[in-house]
């Protein structure tokens, strides 16, 4: 029966690949091919439909993998070659370092150039899961005799990794339901948009090869689980060991596996294959994740991994009851001795974390765990979490985007999960709805939503189908019915002989299949169009339709960095937005005073500071940070969106959390935040306005007295102001 | 013959220092532009201009509203020093204006301003640019009813005896001391002025009142009733004033021309309420020092081999490490006029600089000018600068700054075993040690 269903989901898959414009010229003769065998083959060349089968599947893998690489291909085919965005400028920067000076000295790179002056320790202060890959694969293809650039690897790492989940994920998919799911989830997560947009090739980050990290661990933690084998526990932890070195991410990992531990726990699926696969992920996980600098002795000492702990001693309790109830033949006195020990774990436990906190050894939450908790928490009280785009709550539009018709599919894999639960699919499921809950708290967080979607869907459309399909199966041949019944011994089966009595069933099937089928091809267009239209966009070069619909490139900000590289002394001091400051120090090779990594809040207020307030002010501060170029994004003669004076009430907020000086509401037409002449005193007044408005709107002739304008690229975006001397006679 | 050979080997000797000018090695002025409003005052300053030309200044008078001067060719700038004794002009001849004279200053070169009564707005306007305020009635003159200096013809007491010198060697030079060893301060004689007042501007911190009036001066129209009160009263008139400005380009203002004359420098001088009748002015000495100041003949200092490195070793690092011993040195030399002299004082001092001075140090020095000091870098990762800010009155500024990476410990610079810790190794040993033992009793006991 398995052999049967399976080339029906084989051919969801090759049309989906045909709407996504894939060259499928070559698989359909197989696929007609298999169908007239399958009909006939059933009893006499059962071995031959395996082989034929595992032949379909393979080839079936192989496409998904080639789609999911070329699908993000996009924009290297419509711009060009390069990194995106803003972060992957510093990854890039670092793992041009380690192929250059080698890992020990990228392990102790303290860095000048960022954070001026106060450095920053950049082998201490990032994850480096990502640029040791793509050194590997650098290094591996020099190996090889393939003379690529640094910069073809990083940008085609994403994309490459993205491939290798959707093996993952079919693997995943299989084990915690069949292959059918498997192959499903991973044609799903090989376009899903809310994958797509963190992976595309460029987009040179963390998370491309984390999202890969984390579904692997996941997949080896549920497959160590099933099987209790002590060898994929140690794989597992060697997964999780992975994914701590790429992406901080992982404290999902450390807090999700407990949590669904526990709950294995109290619904009374305790095992000794739970037993062997926590206990081994977990210890053998935390030393190997204690490697890393960056994450050091968090795993013992922050409240963030204290979840895991707890679990880790209550499994021992766990085991430790489980052996005195095999000891002790009384039932009552098993139930007293079960209370005391409970009670004084409990207690042990509570006293432990309390003196812990007390002390401070343990330390307390981060801001940003606290507001992944408390949805409203960053707003109140850390602006710069706030202020990030990424860290905004989700809107359902862009559950919409991301997921489409995942999200209907999403309940209806629940549905299907509960139906047959089982120690995987409880995972899956906890998976998903936390990682549902987490998406909605944060924009970026969809990403770790995404697999768990495709999974969950995964299984939703792969029963479904199967179900479908078998009803109509057996329609046609009522005399195998009962033998297939038998053989397969699933829901869609048993379901399928129910329904045998209804009037117009067959019919019925054919509709809801095509129907799945529009759908599926929907979601595939969709996809194909979100990322050709929406995450193929280095924002670094910005298109836009001219008015006669041709295209208009903007290349402003390569233009100002590589002014700065050519024009600007070598230890000059450039101060901007902390957006920028990755991307200047990669591209413009200048020190900066703040970048993207947000380590030092005071540091980064006090360039906000700079920015709004009163010239003379503001030219005190620079003074004293030794700015020579203040760098400022323009967005007025363009249109240009997200220019720094839209950011510019971040800076206020986070100038204003560390300097009481800078008061909001000065900034603000009653509670309404105004750029043009009705704008607020204080507001035209201030540093940024003058650099970022200059000639727009609201105060039209400002004069600078102590910036002078150095350079303003072709389209105005980026402008750069010099930092005058101190007057010579004054 | 022989003189003609001992001519052409004088000017073949004196042609690269006739073609050199202000440069960083011999930083005295070389060519000096002298824009008048009259011819007539070459002769009447004669002995100013005299000294001047004896000292190897190359004078280029000019007459200030002639067409064809300018201050610059080619942008290469044509003389070292300007000298402003034209108090009447109205507007310059050729290139030169306000703007200008600005950047002449800006880019490093020096200026005597020397106004009269009626000055023209154009050189009040420099002279606000460099920070004084000429008093803004025309017609004004400084009136001391004390300390005027008694003459025969005198009526309005406009010419003024005055000592109110500023005490400070730098500027004024040393020989008053031998001239007059029984005074303290100030020279052997009174300096004589009559001409406009002006006043410092309180927000220039770089300008400074070499000669301050009497608190008895005050400033005003000499031929008419002083109707209202004053605008400029007290010590708070200068007469003579200093700048000097970030890029020691060194300015001089007065408000008096006369001052420069013949007349002045060998009348002699008798001040109000003072029996002592000096046989010559003040005017010759103070001047001419002053001018050796203003042309960068003295209080010149330059700091030259800028070193530092680890204590023990002789080349400079791209970075130091935390607690790093180091050691900092530089050479400050004052030139004299003529060569390069060592710098001696006992309070030049370095700073290790990131945002503040984590380390503040008095540099000894050997009394040859090489100043040094040793200590230990802070327990702080950054970017540091040696910050030397050294700004004495009268000598010209020095501010270095050399920026210098300060790095954590590297991984393998940690101690391995550390003593506190072997409690842990022998913990961690017997764990292993009673594992294996645990492991071998367990699996072959039965």
């Amino acid at each position: 029966m398995v052999g049967k269903t399976e080339p029906v989901n084989g051919t969801t898959v090759k049309q989906q690949q045909g709407a996504a414009s894939m060259s499928s010229s070559s698989p359909n003769p197989s696929r007609s091919d298999l169908l007239t065998s399958t009909s006939f083959s059933l009893k006499s060349f059962k071995l031959k439909t395996k082989q034929q089968e595992l032949l379909i599947r393979v080839l079936i893998l192989g496409l998904v993998y080639i789609l999911a690489f070329i699908t993000r291909l996009f924009s290297v085919l419509r711009y060009e070659s390069m990194i995106h965005e803003f972060d992957p400028y510093f990854n890039y920067r670092t793992t041009l370092y380690l192929t250059q000076k080698g890992f020990y000295e990228f392990w102790n790179w303290f860095d000048s150039e960022s954070w001026y002056p106060l450095g920053r320790i950049i082998g201490g202060t990032l994850y480096p899961g990502l640029m040791v890959t793509a050194a590997f694969i650098y290094w591996t293809l020099r190996f090889l005799r393939f003379a690529v650039h640094i910069r073809e690897v990083c940008v085609l790492t994403a994309p490459f990794f993205a491939s290798n989940t959707t093996l993952v994920a079919y693997f995943f998919g299989k084990e915690i339901w069949d292959t059918g799911a498997g192959l499903v989830a991973a044609v799903f997560i090989a376009i899903c948009p809310g994958y797509i947009s963190r992976s595309v090739a460029g987009s040179y980050d963390n998370e491309g090869v984390a999202i890969f990290a984390l579904l692997l661990t996941f997949y080896l933690f549920v497959k160590a689980v099933n099987t209790g084998s002590l060898a994929w526990s140690l794989a597992s932890a060697f997964g999780y060991f992975y994914m701590v070195s790429a992406w901080g991410g992982y404290v999902f990992i450390i807090n999700l596996i407990p949590l669904y531990v526990l709950v294995l726990l109290i619904t009374g699926r305790y095992s000794m294959r739970l037993y062997v696969a926590y206990n081994c992920m977990y210890i053998l996980g935390m030393l190997l994740a204690m490697q890393i600098r960056f994450v050091g002795f968090q795993h013992v000492q922050s409240g963030e991994h204290m979840a895991a702990m707890g679990v880790f001693f209550l499994i021992q309790v766990f085991y430790f009851l489980d052996w005195v109830k095999y000891l002790l033949s009384d039932t009552k006195m098993f139930q007293d001795f079960l209370r005391i020990t409970v009670t004084c774990a409990v207690g042990v436990g509570g006293i432990a974390l309390g003196v812990g906190m007390a002390s401070g050894y343990i330390s307390p939450w981060t801001g940003r765990f606290y507001s992944l908790l408390d949805p409203t928490y960053a707003k109140d009280h850390i602006p710069i979490i706030a202020s990030v785009s990424e860290h905004q709550p989700t809107a359902w539009s862009s559950f919409m985007f991301d997921f489409h018709i995942l999200l209907f599919f999403f309940p209806a894999g629940l549905y299907f999960c509960f139906k047959r639960l089982s120690d995987a699919t409880i995972f899956v499921v906890m998976y998903g709805l936390t990682s549902m809950y987490f998406a909605g708290v944060m924009v970026r967080l969809i990403l770790v939503a995404t697999p768990a979607v495709c999974l969950i869907s995964a299984i939703a459309v792969s029963a479904t189908i199967k179900n479908l399909t078998s009803l109509l199966r057996t329609k046609s041949k009522t005399a195998a019915t009962t033998s297939t019944k038998g053989a397969s011994g699933s829901k869609a089966s048993s379901k399928a002989s129910l329904d045998q009595s209804q009037p117009f069933q067959k019919n019925g099937a054919i509709a809801l299949l095509f129907g799945a089928f529009y759908l599926l091809s929907r979601y595939v267009t969709h996809c194909t169009w979100v990322t050709s239209e929406a995450y193929s966009s280095p924002s670094i070069v910005l298109a836009a339709r001219g008015a006669h619909g041709n295209r208009v490139i903007f290349d402003d900000y390569r233009e100002a960095y590589f002014w700065l590289r050519q024009n600007t002394p070598p230890d000059a001091k450039v101060m901007s937005w902390w957006d920028y400051g990755y991307q200047i120090t990669a591209m413009g090779n200048r020190t900066v005073i703040v970048d993207n990594n947000t380590w030092n809040n005071t540091h980064i207020a006090t360039v906000g500071r700079a920015m709004s307030s009163y010239e003379d002010e503001a030219y005190e501060i620079m003074r004293s940070l030794d700015v020579d170029y203040v760098l400022v994004v323009f967005g007025g003669v363009t249109g240009y969106s997200s220019d720094d004076i839209n950011k510019f009430l971040w800076m206020v907020r986070i100038g204003g959390g560390v300097f009481p000086v800078i008061k909001e509401p000065d900034y603000l037409v009653n509670g309404e935040y105004r750029v043009d002449k009705g704008a607020a005193p204080k507001m035209l007044n201030c540093l940024m306005y003058d650099r970022a408005r200059g000639v727009e709107i609201g105060n039209k002739d400002i004069k600078l007295e102590y910036l002078e304008e150095a350079f303003t690229t072709s389209n105005w975006i980026v402008r750069i102001y010099k930092v005058k001397p101190p007057n010579n006679r004054w | 013959m022989a003189k003609f050979l001992l001519y052409i080997t004088l000017i073949a000797a004196l042609l690269p220092f006739l073609a050199v000018s202000f440069s960083p090695e011999s930083p005295t002025d070389r060519r000096i532009l002298v824009l008048l409003d009259d011819f007539a005052v070459k002769s009447s300053h004669s002995l100013f201009f005299d000294s001047l030309k004896s000292r190897g200044f190359q004078l280029d008078f000019k007459l200030a509203d002639d067409p064809n001067i300018g201050l610059q060719r080619y942008g290469q700038y044509l003389y070292d020093a300007l000298v402003l004794f034209c108090p009447s002009v109205e507007r310059f001849g050729g290139s030169i204006n306000v703007a200008s004279i600005g950047d002449f200053v800006d880019s490093g070169h020096d200026l005597i301003i020397a106004a009269d009564s009626n000055a023209s707005d154009f050189i009040r306007e420099i002279s606000t640019e460099c920070g004084v305020d000429f008093d803004e009635d025309a017609a004004a003159m400084v009136i001391d009813h004390t300390s005027y200096a008694v003459s025969n013809t005198d009526g309005d007491h406009t010419l003024i005896a005055s000592d109110d010198f500023i005490n400070f060697d730098v500027i004024l030079g040393s020989k008053k001391i031998e001239a007059s060893a029984s005074f303290n301060i100030s020279f052997p004689a009174p300096v004589l002025f009559q001409g406009i007042g002006h006043s410092v501007n309180p927000a220039n911190s770089l300008v400074l009142k070499v000669l301050a009036a009497s608190p008895s001066a005050y400033s005003a129209n000499p031929q008419s009733k002083l109707s209202s009160p004053p605008s400029l009263t007290g010590s708070a008139i200068s007469l003579v004033s200093v700048v000097q400005a970030r890029n020691n380009a060194r300015m001089l203002i007065t408000g008096s021309l006369s001052m420069f004359s013949n007349r002045f420098f060998r009348s002699g001088v008798q001040k109000a309420g003072s029996s002592t009748k000096h046989q010559k002015s003040g005017n010759e000495q103070f001047l001419t020092e002053l001018s050796k100041w203003v042309f960068n003949e003295r209080g010149h200092l330059k700091a030259v081999n800028v070193r530092h490195h680890k204590v023990g070793e002789s080349d400079e690092p791209a970075m130091y490490r935390i607690n790093d011993d180091l050691e900092y040195s530089v050479e400050i030399y004052e030139w004299s006029g003529t060569s390069w002299e060592p710098y001696v004082a006992n309070d030049v001092q370095v700073q290790f600089y990131m945002m503040s001075p984590y380390v503040l140090k008095t540099l000894s020095t050997d009394k040859k000018g090489l100043y040094s000091t040793t200590f230990k870098v802070p327990d702080v990762y950054g970017v540091f600068q040696f910050k030397v800010e050294y700004q004495r009155l009268g000598y010209s500024s020095l501010s270095l700054s050399k920026q210098i990476p300060v790095r954590p410990y590297r991984h393998n610079e940690y101690d391995r075993f550390i003593p506190a810790a072997y409690p842990y190794y022998g913990a961690a040993f017997s764990m292993m040690a009673g594992f294996f033992i645990f492991t071998v009793v367990h699996l072959y006991s039965k």
